[in-house]
């Protein structure tokens, strides 16, 4: 256990688990037909369902159970062929029900389970308790207008998916390597764009803290956490106010908490004695959802890789290493680009390239490896020049700077600078001639005994060749014509 | 009589130009006009122009040869299924100035049948009761009256009341119902009239205002059997914004009627033999076995020994869906909203002007049935009795074709009556909730009069989905009945 708090009345560790709410990629929402996007004028993409008129009823849009599925799948996690669809009954201005329709008794996809790497480099499971669907709130304005809110129902009745973990979390740095790797899978799998900023991935964060050994102790749920960082430092403040509360002999009570990422610290939002009875009953609007086994396999059998496996095939495939496929997979759109520059070429020197002078260019020139300047098919081009001797690694550099800045394919850089290797036996003899001609004291030294002066003639050579002589064939003449 | 008519007979004068769809809509306008304000059957009553305007419509698809199935038959809508454009109260001030903007896939269906809409009728507030003494518009006073006793009015059931009550006075050929626990069955056996309440499933519930969504089911009410069945042929069918409506084929019910019942077997629950039941609706009762067992029926005894935890499990599970159904009332979007310096307040507010007791007697219950602590002693318990009534139906169903029972424990009651105990109340439901927890169809057929000249009707309960038998039997029932009493406030009276 790295993570412990010491207290004065010893030594505390963290327990932790997280509950995410992510947004399923899907074109309507999960139980009407009105649209998903983001940033429409406000109450634009409400249906009548969406705004509870009397009368209306839900029908369950399949898109996002089978989304659900994979995500279900992706997590390794066992797929519920009954679930059901129950209401969670409160009262407020952003939910037109008075109900939210969720599952409650019966979710979709049980427990699960996925691996998270840490920074030392080491790696652990974090138990998936479950997965469910259910419906998103609207959103509530409170700054148009000096005595009124307003609601903004486009948001209502979006489906989400709610992912929640085992209390298996350790640490600050797990819950954020968990959160990483949950939002890698979800956008390798293409069912949650995971942008924490506009609200599209959220977590609840549960926190308590216990001495070795002991059974758990109460726990404080901090809501709608909305960036990896806030957790992180959520946990940390969180857990520190527990201890020192247990430590004065105090009780920590159960409660729904805010984070303030101002102040760095959390605040009470509900206490335990206003906690709701949300009074869940299944929906009768709604049939028992029944899949066929057949139709799950069909959508395990159509995933996408996932991160994990792909990290594994480019270590087998092209002889890279673990850490290396690890930063190379980490996002699907990188792990793509390496793939097609790297498909039928030297993987390694594909890798050294995208991770290096690749990612200081787009660091560099402020792009993304969607906004790339040097496309994957170009790099590979250039990574064939290479191969085919037309250019050496030095001008390969050349080569890819005014790729950068100009766009152009490496084969017209090339023509046009005239950086074609020399690979002619005839000018690689007559450049060696001319530098010898001008270094016969050198020349005298090396044959005298003075090995180390080969260096000093190879450099020569390129030098007077402008860098373009293939190396090893510079090396080959050199030889014949010093050791003569 | 033009507002005498069943919806057999309108149709074959309308197909045969006897009359036309605008005369046919005029006499229920005038009758209307002149009944409404001593029975108020109807919350709002369409204006006279846009009711012509759909009957000259029908009139020229006679003209035509195009006419739909329930072409310029004047009808009611019960005040619970939405209308486009027309008002929809629910009987309750929380939607006095509702104007859906969608219109019923029930009602759809009627007008896409060609039903000419009279206007909506009276109800219990959002179908919650059964004397139709809940409305925020007022009671509906049943057009029948106790024999020497003019002055008493009496209640015409509930909740459909206003479609019962307008169906008996020749204020429309026929009208929609909603049933919950017994909403189109008691009210039609109470103003002497025809009800089915169809198959859950049957029907769409989209657009139709929610009591209990695992119950409501609408259908038809009419002065025929045959009607019952045309009208439903015209309202049913599968509609994919209702998760819960079935697939299944609609057959052309009213064919069913007039069909021997030659050898069917008739099954007379014991359970139904209840204490308190009245002396005049027993002697009715054996007079329906005797004739169906003239018309060949076999009749036989049967159990359905959950029978007796019906009405409590009812009144468990339907306010649970209710107190969770008129949670979108709130006073935000749409409807009643009394303003308040907080949003509790505004709930508050809105809630407590909004809803009548009746209502709020059912939502605190059904809060209090799934509360934790509560759930599992209540709801769920319920649940798990509702899927044993359910399996006496099916068990009593694979030995008979169908079951014949009382509709109602008594004839009509007089208003104010039954006022002060609601659970005296609940028991007029005792006889049909049965049928509702447990999803089958269930017809109301009137059957004759009580000594003071109240009538009674019998109630025949079938198959999931085997309406058809039901209506046959149904059918049986009437031609033996000859039931042609009219109630003493009729569009024909003294006219």
């Amino acid at each position: 256990m790295s993570y412990t708090i010491e207290g004065r009345t010893g030594t505390w560790e963290i327990v932790v688990g997280l509950e995410v709410h992510a947004q399923v990629i899907s074109h309507s929402k999960l139980f009407s037909g009105a649209s998903t996007t983001f940033g429409g004028d406000p109450n634009t993409q409400v249906s009548l369902v969406d705004a509870a008129f009397p009368g209306m009823l839900p029908v369950l849009n399949h898109e996002c159970v089978a989304q659900a599925v994979r995500t279900g799948v992706g997590l390794n996690a066992q797929i519920n062929l009954f679930s059901r669809f129950d209401r969670k009954n409160y009262f407020y201005a952003d939910l037109p029900q008075g109900y939210q329709i969720s599952q409650f008794e019966h979710p979709i996809v049980g427990k699960g389970v996925i691996s998270i790497e840490l920074q030392n480099g080491d790696v652990r499971e974090i138990g998936i308790t479950r997965l469910h669907l259910e419906q998103d709130a609207g959103k509530l304005l409170h700054d148009q207008d000096p005595t009124k809110s307003f609601v903004d129902l486009n948001r209502s009745g979006v489906a989400l998916m709610e992912i929640v973990s085992e209390p298996d979390i350790r640490e600050p740095e797990e819950a954020g390597a968990y959160l990483r790797k949950l939002r890698q899978i979800l956008r390798y799998l293409g069912t949650c764009d995971g942008n924490m900023e506009e609200g599209s991935m959220r977590a609840d964060v549960n926190v308590s803290v216990r001495k070795a050994g002991e059974p758990f102790r109460t726990r404080c749920e901090i809501k709608n956490v909305n960036s990896i960082r806030f957790v992180m430092q959520a946990i940390e403040v969180e857990a520190a106010r527990q201890v020192e509360i247990w430590e004065n002999g105090g009780e920590v009570d159960q409660e729904t908490r805010l984070f303030d990422p101002g102040r760095g610290a959390t605040r009470t939002m509900r206490a335990k004695e206003d906690a709701h009875d949300y009074r869940y009953f299944p929906d009768p609007d709604l049939l028992p959802l029944v899949l066929e086994q057949a139709w799950v396999d069909d959508l395990a059998a159509h995933l996408p890789e996932l991160p994990d496996a792909r990290r594994a095939r480019f270590q087998a495939e092209y002889g890279i290493a673990f850490y290396d496929a690890g930063v190379l997979v980490a996002e699907q759109a990188v792990a793509e680009y390496y793939e097609a520059v790297a498909r039928g070429r030297d993987g390694k020197l594909a890798a050294t390239w995208v991770m290096g002078d690749l990612f200081a260019a787009l660091n560099r020139t402020g792009n993304s490896i969607e906004t790339s300047p040097v496309s994957a098919a170009a790099l590979g081009k250039m990574l064939d020049l290479i191969a085919d001797k037309t250019i050496n690694g030095k001008i390969a550099k050349e080569v890819f700077e005014d790729m950068v800045e100009t766009g152009e394919s490496p084969d017209a850089i090339v023509e046009k600078k005239g950086l074609r290797q020399v690979t002619d036996t005839g000018a690689i003899d007559a450049a060696i001639a001319a530098v010898l001609e001008k270094h016969p004291d050198k020349l005298a030294e090396y044959r005298s005994g003075k090995d180390k002066l080969f260096g000093f003639f190879v450099g020569q050579v390129m030098k007077e060749t402008k860098g373009k002589a293939n190396p090893a064939m510079v090396n080959d003449a050199l030889k014949a014509h010093l050791d003569v | 009589m033009l507002t005498g008519l069943t919806l057999t007979q309108a149709r074959a004068g309308l197909t045969t130009r006897k009359f036309s769809a605008r005369e046919l809509a005029q006499a229920h306008l005038d009758a209307i006009a002149r009944l409404n304000t001593a029975l108020n059957a109807y919350i709002t009553v369409l204006p006279e122009a846009d009711v012509l305007a759909s009957a000259d419509a029908a009139d020229a698809r006679y003209a035509a040869g195009t006419a739909g199935i329930m072409d310029g038959l004047p009808i009611g809508v019960k005040d619970l299924f939405c209308t486009k454009g027309v008002r929809t109260t629910a009987a309750s001030k929380m939607l006095a100035d509702f104007v859906p903007p969608y219109e019923s896939t029930v009602t759809a269906n009627l007008l896409g049948a060609g039903a000419v809409f009279l206007g909506k009728t009276n109800l219990d507030e959002f179908a919650m009761g059964s004397a139709n003494m809940s409305s925020a518009f007022g009671p509906t006073t049943n057009p029948w009256k106790r024999k020497g006793d003019e002055a008493t009015a009496l209640v015409p059931g509930g909740s459909s009341g206003g479609s019962s009550a307008a169906v008996a006075a020749g204020m429309a050929l026929a009208a929609t119902g909603t049933d919950t626990g017994g909403s189109i069955r008691q009210p039609a056996a109470y103003c002497g009239i025809v009800g089915l309440k169809p198959t859950y499933g049957r029907c769409s519930r989209w657009g139709t205002i929610a009591f209990a969504s695992s119950l409501d089911q609408a259908g038809p009410m009419t002065r025929s059997v045959a009607d019952a069945g045309l009208m439903l042929e015209a309202m049913a069918g599968f509609d994919a914004k209702d998760s819960t409506s079935s697939n299944r084929a609609v057959p052309q019910f009213h064919k069913a009627v007039g069909k021997s019942v030659k050898g069917l077997r008739v099954g007379i629950p014991a359970e139904y033999r209840a204490p308190g039941l009245s002396a005049d609706v027993v002697a009715m009762w054996e007079q329906g076995i005797a004739w169906l067992k003239a018309a060949g029926c076999e009749v036989v005894d049967v159990s359905l020994p959950h029978t007796r935890y019906g009405l409590t499990t009812y009144y468990i599970i339907a306010p649970a869906e209710c107190s969770s159904n008129l949670a979108r009332y709130d006073g935000i979007r749409f409807g009643l909203r009394k303003d308040a310096p907080s949003l509790d307040g505004v709930y508050e507010a809105t809630r407590a002007a909004g809803f009548g007791q009746e209502v709020r007697n059912r939502i605190l219950m059904g809060t209090y049935v799934l509360s934790a602590g509560y759930y599992d002693a209540y709801y769920l318990k319920a649940q798990k009795v509702r899927t044993l009534i359910r399996r006496d139906f099916e068990q009593a169903f694979e030995n008979v074709d169908v079951l014949l029972t009382p509709t109602a424990p008594s004839a009509a009651f007089a208003q104010g009556e039954n006022m002060d105990d609601p659970v005296q109340m609940y028991l007029n439901d005792i006889f049909t909730v049965p049928a509702s927890m447990a999803g089958v169809p269930a017809l109301s057929v009137p059957v004759g009069l009580n000594e003071v000249g109240l009538p009674l009707g019998l109630q025949v309960i079938g198959k999931h989905f085997d309406e058809e038998t039901v209506l046959s039997v149904g059918g049986a029932l009437e031609a033996a009945a000859g039931f042609t009493h009219t109630p003493s406030i009729h569009a024909g009276a003294g006219a």
